[in-house]
């Protein structure tokens, strides 16, 4: 026999994720594998002799390169002399400044970084990379693809992601040949509208460099690199190789970001057996060792396999956090599907989010998941509200503004247009007005036209074999009427004249200035010190385009009245009579229920019940009370049968009887929301039964445990839309009202 | 240089940046583009301009930049295709330690790329553990 509370759990997305245990061998470890070395350091004359316990003799070129680069001398005998557990209580300590750390980090080895993050829990890493972040401000990047690698599309997302605050796009390519039509596209887009985004195309190593020395890219982020030197050479490198690229592309003034992250390794088979984290720490200082300003780490897309672990997830925040401790700008991931449940998606998205880092996600997909050419995104296009909810919610500056639509549709039509007349000027296949407009309007590839690809590819070939470049890109937009993209273009690319997004953390401001850890610092020394947002950032967070005016929430539409008082209401002795109490703002000041049921309707409804009975309604309003029991109560000492229906002016109604005590009653139906006409009619149809003196069932009515979630902001204003209505020395009127 | 370097240079600086055919960061105009007096070779950064970023990352305590960054100077004099040539000996399994060092004494000899040639070299040192001779 199967519990069905079982079954019906196994049915949960969370049960599509692979959980496993811990296997050293395999590389399926996070931290403190048996396989992992001690941390030590022996330095003679000025030179690593030893390094986590292999000497010199025995280096790999990774432990080579790092004793060679990686390591600060001068520092390293003090800082390895620190217990971890007490430098890990250091960066939780807003009294310890940032400055310190970052000068001790420098001096220690792999496997005593990994030893220090291994002490500190969730919280504690958070807190610590709050403070150890290099960039004061943090920022965001999106993913720009399509699956039909549609320019105008291209164009037209990365418009919208510009829009919306990302601070970098970086998009890939399905079919390699596409590169430089993609980066094209994503070039001219960011700098429409907003602007101010920097763009990358994600392809192989040497023909990312030709995009960005032609300046359709302005940063490169995918220099991979591993903590093993088997998967080093698999990845068709080595770390001299990796830093010669990094000085190649610095020595014409291209911004680059180093790759790295957990079970990269144990993916290709090289873990040898050392925990993912211990290799990360290797990676790191590869990266730090071959003078990169940063990198981007946090599993990346092998985010699952550390996850399938336990403390994955926890595991994951601490390679971000050994970044930062490095000094190194971190773009944390959360650029790979995380989960199949959303819950626990969002749950390792807030260990990025909450602390803020240099950028959150290192891709957010900006469109529906199944465009997304690097299969997926942690969040994608269609949770865009709800991280914008999420902002809102915590005053948490993820990165991102909300942008009303009207808006986001001009600034995607501005640049697929301004891409097509790029297009005609350079001699690239024409595209046509309804792609154009296809673009602007899409939500997936799916609503875009079909272009002929043999002709893109070709001419994508023949753009790069011809050296085309930025400068022609330029030149075509002014031309062409696009002065104002053509210019923010050429602010981008002056960047790399002056090399100031070089620095460290770089990015571009929304005034095209440049900051980075230079000119914006992490501050952060606990409360009223580090990032904070502005005045003007906090309105801007807040005021979600369907954010409602309390103002208007309830208030009545003018129009006729309908239910007129007729002098002061006295007690009957007709026993066939329902008495139906009304509140002071109903029909009035109120014109409708909490669902938008007209009380007129509502009012008839509980007529034409009472009299389908057989008994005769009156309607009497109270103006001494808003609160349901003594309006019920109030009715029933004026009913001639003694029975009355009480009503509140958002629907809320109770059936109460003469003798009863105020609060108590014969039915009471507390959730409005769930309340129709056909309710309000058995309600009235049920009085009557009551005063015959009929055995009656109880009315059914809808259980909605979301009303209450849904409701309650239009109840409390309502609710106090009633409070000023009432009168405490007016006593209850006759009413008539236009049937 | 002595006084110290304020950060960003674009804001501060502009009259000390100056592209590689010798036009001002000032110049750098749509215009100017569309007038063919400057071209995609004037969107680059010059060696001076690098050497003035790392001394602006080592002041900032930040040594492995600054190094780099002095390294990117030096390779500011290096034709593209030459760059990726390098580049592509020093990957894995391409070249022979006698490659490297010819590679390494090319640098230092037609571009003054000490800085540079001294990491070819010691990527030469280290061939033994990348993978040794060619594949």
């Amino acid at each position: 026999m199967l519990s069905r509370r079982f079954q019906a759990r196994r049915q949960r997305p969370i049960h599509q994720d692979t959980l496993t245990e811990p296997w050293p061998e395999a590389g399926l470890v996070l931290f403190n594998s048996p396989y992992d070395p001690p941390a030590s350091l022996r330095i003679e004359g000025g030179r690593i002799v030893e390094l986590d316990g292999r000497p010199e003799a025995e280096f790999d070129a990774i432990d080579r390169f790092i004793a060679l680069h990686a390591i600060d001398c001068a520092v390293a005998p003090k800082a390895m002399a620190i217990e971890p557990r007490v430098l890990a209580r250091m960066l939780v300590d807003i009294n310890v400044p940032r400055s310190e750390l970052v000068r001790l980090a420098g001096g220690l080895t792999p496997a005593r970084l990994t030893q220090i993050a291994a002490e500190l829990n969730v919280l504690e890493m958070m807190m610590a990379l709050a403070k150890m972040r290099a960039r004061r401000t943090p920022a965001n990047q999106a993913h720009v693809t399509n699956r039909k690698e549609h320019p105008a599309l291209l164009a037209a997302d990365a418009a919208e992601a510009a829009e919306r605050g990302f601070a970098e796009l970086e998009t890939t390519v399905g079919v390699t040949r596409y590169a430089p039509l993609n980066a094209l596209a994503v070039l001219v887009g960011s700098q429409t509208g907003r602007g101010a985004a920097l763009t990358q195309c994600a392809v192989e190593e040497a023909l990312g460099l030709r995009l960005a020395l032609l300046g359709l890219t302005t940063y490169a982020e995918t220099l991979s690199v591993y903590g093993d030197e088997r998967a080093f050479r698999d990845g068709d490198d080595t770390p001299w190789s990796k830093a010669f690229l990094a000085s190649a592309y610095a020595s014409r003034g291209i911004k680059v970001r180093f790759t790295s992250g957990s079970g990269s390794e144990a993916l290709m088979g090289h873990a040898g057996g050392r925990s993912m984290i211990y290799l990360e720490a290797r990676c790191l200082l590869v990266v730090k060792g071959a003078g990169s300003q940063g990198v981007q780490n946090g599993s990346i897309s092998c985010i699952a396999l550390p996850e399938s672990l336990p403390g994955g997830v926890r595991a994951v925040l601490a390679e971000n956090l050994l970044a930062a401790m490095l000094d190194l700008e971190v773009a944390s991931g959360n650029d790979a599907m995380a989960s199949h449940s959303e819950i626990r998606k969002t749950a390792k998205l807030m260990l990025q989010f909450l602390p803020g880092t240099d950028f959150i996600f290192s891709g957010y997909s900006v469109m529906p998941r199944e465009d997304n050419l690097f299969g997926g995104g942690n969040f994608d296009g269609l949770d865009l509200d709800d991280y914008s909810v999420l902002q809102r919610d915590m005053l948490v500056d993820g990165g991102l503004r909300p942008v009303r639509e009207e808006r986001l549709l001009a600034v995607r039509r501005r640049a697929a247009q301004a891409l097509q007349a790029v297009f005609e000027e350079l001699g690239l296949p024409p595209i046509r007005d309804e792609e154009v407009e296809a673009a602007v309007y899409a939500h997936s590839s799916d609503d875009m036209p079909d272009r002929d690809q043999a002709a893109d590819l070709a001419a994508a070939e023949r753009f790069l074999r011809e050296r085309r470049n930025a400068a022609d890109v330029i030149r075509a937009l002014a031309r062409r009427g696009f002065r104002d993209i053509a210019e923010k273009i050429l602010c981008v690319e002056k960047l790399r004249v002056s090399g100031d997004y070089l620095q460290t953390s770089a990015m571009l401001a929304p005034d095209m200035r440049v900051i980075s850890a230079v000119n914006d610092p992490n501050d952060y020394g606990g409360p009223g010190t580090g990032y904070r947002m502005g005045e003007e950032r906090l309105r801007e967070v807040a005021a979600l385009p369907w954010v409602r005016d309390p103002h208007r929430i309830g208030a009545p539409a003018p129009r006729e009245p309908w239910l007129h008082p007729r002098g002061p209401a006295r007690p009957r002795d007709d026993a066939n009579e329902i008495l139906i109490a009304v509140g002071p703002a109903f029909g009035s000041a109120l014109d409708a229920t909490l669902t938008g049921l007209p009380h007129r309707d509502v009012l008839s409804a509980l007529a034409s019940g009472i009299r389908e009975a057989g008994l005769t309604p009156r309607v009497v309003k109270i103006y001494h009370t808003a609160d349901l029991g003594s309006i019920g109560w109030a009715g029933s000492q004026l009913s001639g049968s003694g029975v009355a229906v009480g009503i509140q002016s958002k629907g809320t109604t109770v059936i109460h009887r003469r003798g009863l005590a105020p609060l108590d009653n014969l039915e009471l139906f507390p959730q409005a929301p769930n309340l129709t006409l056909e309710s309000y009619r058995a309600i009235g149809r049920q009085a009557a039964l009551y005063a015959r003196g009929e055995p009656v069932k109880p009315v059914p009515v809808v259980i909605d445990n979301m009303a209450r979630l849904k409701y309650i902001v239009q109840t409390t204003i309502l609710h106090r839309r009633e409070i000023e209505q009432v009168d405490p020395d007016r006593l209850p009127e006759e009413m008539i009202w236009d049937e | 240089m002595n006084e110290k370097l304020l950060y960003p240079l674009a804001e501060h600086h502009p009259e000390r940046l100056r592209t590689p055919s010798g036009l001002g960061f000032e110049d750098l105009t749509v215009d100017a583009l569309l007038e063919g007096r400057a071209s995609m070779d004037d969107l680059r950064v010059s060696a001076e301009a690098l050497c003035m970023q790392a001394e602006i990352a080592r002041a900032a305590g930040r040594r492995q930049l600054a190094e780099n960054l002095e390294r990117a100077a030096e390779l500011t004099r290096v034709p593209e295709d030459e760059i990726l040539r390098i580049y592509d000996a020093l990957r894995p399994g391409r070249s022979t330690r006698a490659r490297l060092e010819e590679l390494a004494a090319m640098l230092e000899r037609r571009y003054q790329a000490f800085r540079t040639a001294a990491l070819v070299r010691e990527a030469a040192d280290a061939l033994p553990q990348t993978g040794g001779n060619g594949r």
